[in-house]
């Protein structure tokens, strides 16, 4: 294929990606809002104030750059993993096979689909909370950069999953039993300073917390790690997830017989 | 001439242990419509598969037009539309998307991407079921569907594996004539069927595989000259109690107004008719009792399974 139609076939996965997310908004986009605007209402509202201040800021200031955060994560993971693992239980993903897109284009086509679920639920929870609180934002390449890199890292591994998956428990497996904990336990509710000196550096090991944290200077201009070291974290992840996933894509795992 | 399908030596196993081809070779040249017989199990699919890049071959060779798919399956996979037996598209997309989708696969500008896709709904019928979710079709329609998605890139070789499975008489009948068109209009067809009525009124030519091997590659014509003897069905106007005998074939009674009679290839059925004039049989329709290329497969299929099981047996001896 020259690059042109490349292009095409990029922007073919890209548009059916987002029209498959649109068309289900019902159970894509409203629930992380309304999720999301309970996490407001508890810990903004009730809660929040109990708690005082955290690293200088209310509990509400600080506890919004981590719930953005989390729906991005969420979002761009799971909308790979359900889109990629549907194609192939219904085998429509020998479409794909069959067509002479390059395996680059189809999974630069699904992640870039992960990502446009993960930044749209992003900015509505971001709407959602200007509801709830005041947001600045002190870093603006570092708030755009980490929320696009983290996007892009939990979308390949969602197609990960969804390229291992043999059924649909398989695809709930990873975000409830590993998704799901590093993301509470990666510096969402509350700061690493606050645990026994153990647990911090137990903490430092999740690499959620650092994408939180990072994201949380971004906005608030604090956070627990250095900044540096958690995108060069995260952009040499999304570099091995990517040559892993083109190399399970060459070799057919789990698509060729 | 550059064959539009080459396959030399071509063996699939399995991770189970399964070898599903033992060293296929085929030919088919370029505007031919070719039938892929053989029963369950005898490699068609994967055969298909390995062409379509679906199934990773073991060893061999395959080229479309002349491009090697281990050197270029890109371009060789442009000249290749594919109607797998099982449905296999999104179930919740439109039936216009489902097309539409496939065509920028194939890197269809938008604007030609939309008109072929509303040509070829509109030759298969589907054009009024285009906002419909595809999953509302009916088998039939279903099977158009994805005829009209293997089409929409304008492939030079289609390959349509048992198409016509579960499709009732009317519409199996138009998507013969819509396939002849297409073969007419220089399109390469090969076709994977089990109803063999369907490979003799559509191919010309044809490969018959069993376990893996191909045991037969001929003309649809030359195959059916092969065939020894032919069973015909008289039905007759008056009610007969017995058959009489008549010379030189061999004939029984099915009731009291038919009977059958076998015809051997020197045989003419023109000294068959003067015999029951004869003796005062009047036949008013005639019939084959099979169908003939039907007679012809099974026998290939069971001789072939006895040289096999010969030859196992060989084997075995000589490993003992």
């Amino acid at each position: 294929m020259n690059p042109q139609e490349q292009w095409v076939a990029f922007t073919t996965i890209v548009v059916k990606e987002v029209r498959r997310f649109t068309r289900i908004w019902l159970q894509t986009l409203l629930p992380p809002a309304i999720t999301i605007v309970l996490y407001f209402v508890i810990f903004g509202t009730l809660i929040g104030p109990r708690i005082g201040k955290m690293s200088g800021f209310s509990y509400i200031e600080f506890v919004v750059p981590g719930l953005i955060m989390m729906s991005v994560i969420t979002n761009s993971y799971s909308n790979v993993v359900s889109s990629f693992f549907g194609t192939k239980f219904q085998r429509s993903v020998e479409e794909l096979l069959v067509s002479p897109v390059p395996n680059y284009i189809i999974l630069l086509g699904y992640v870039v689909g992960g990502v446009a679920r993960g930044l749209m639920i992003g900015l509505i929870v971001t709407l959602l909370s200007l509801f709830f609180t005041d947001l600045q934002v002190s870093h603006v390449p570092v708030t755009v950069g980490i929320v696009f890199l983290t996007a892009v890292l939990f979308a390949l591994a969602g197609f990960i999953n969804a390229v291992f998956a043999n059924s649909f428990d398989d695809i709930s497996i990873i975000p409830t039993f590993v998704l799901t904990p590093l993301t509470y336990l990666g510096g969402v509710f509350y700061s690493i300073d606050m645990l026994p000196e153990f647990w911090q550096g137990v903490s430092l090991v999740n690499p959620i917390l650092y994408m939180v944290n990072t994201f949380r200077y971004g906005l608030l201009g604090v956070t627990d790690i250095n900044v540096a070291w958690a995108f060069a974290m995260v952009t040499g992840f999304c570099v091995l997830l990517f040559v892993f996933s083109l190399y399970l894509l060459d070799h057919g795992k789990k698509l060729r017989s | 001439m550059t064959s539009a399908l080459s396959i030399r030596n071509l063996h699939k196993v399995y991770d189970s242990g399964f070898v599903a081809l033992k060293g296929i070779d085929l030919e088919v040249q370029p505007g031919d419509f070719f039938a892929l017989l053989g029963p369950n199990g005898a490699g068609k699919s994967t055969t298909i598969g390995v062409i379509c890049s679906l199934v990773k071959k073991s060893s061999g060779d395959v080229s479309i037009f002349g491009t090697d798919i281990d050197k270029n399956f890109s371009l060789a996979k442009k000249d290749i539309g594919v109607v797998p037996q099982e449905f296999n598209f999104n179930q919740f997309d439109k039936v216009f998307n489902v097309v539409r989708t496939q065509a920028g696969y194939f890197g269809l500008p938008s604007k030609l991407a939309e008109q072929r896709t509303e040509k070829y709904l509109k030759k298969l019928g589907l054009w009024e079921k285009r906002n419909q979710p595809s999953r509302t079709l009916s088998g039939g329609m279903k099977r158009r569907l994805m005829i009209a998605r293997a089409l929409v890139h304008e492939p030079k070789l289609l390959i349509l594996d048992e198409p016509t499975a579960g499709v009732d008489i009317e519409i199996r009948r138009s998507m013969w004539q819509f396939l002849k068109e297409i073969n007419a209009s220089g399109t390469t067809i090969i076709l994977t069927t089990h109803y063999l009525e369907e490979a003799e009124s559509l191919c010309r030519n044809v490969a018959i595989i069993d376990r893996g091997r191909i045991v037969q590659n001929t003309s649809i014509k030359a195959l059916l000259r092969q065939l020894n003897k032919e069973i015909f069905i008289f039905d007759t106007q008056e009610a007969l109690t017995i058959l009489p005998n008549i010379e030189g074939y061999k004939g029984q009674l099915i009731d009291d107004h038919s009977f059958e009679v076998e015809v051997e290839k020197h045989q003419s059925i023109n000294t068959l008719f003067a015999s029951l004039n004869d003796h005062g049989i009047n036949v008013v329709s005639m019939r084959n009792k099979t169908n003939r290329l039907e007679e012809l497969f099974v026998s290939l299929v069971e001789s072939h399974n006895t040289h096999n099981e010969r030859d196992e047996e060989s084997d075995e001896e000589s490993e003992l």
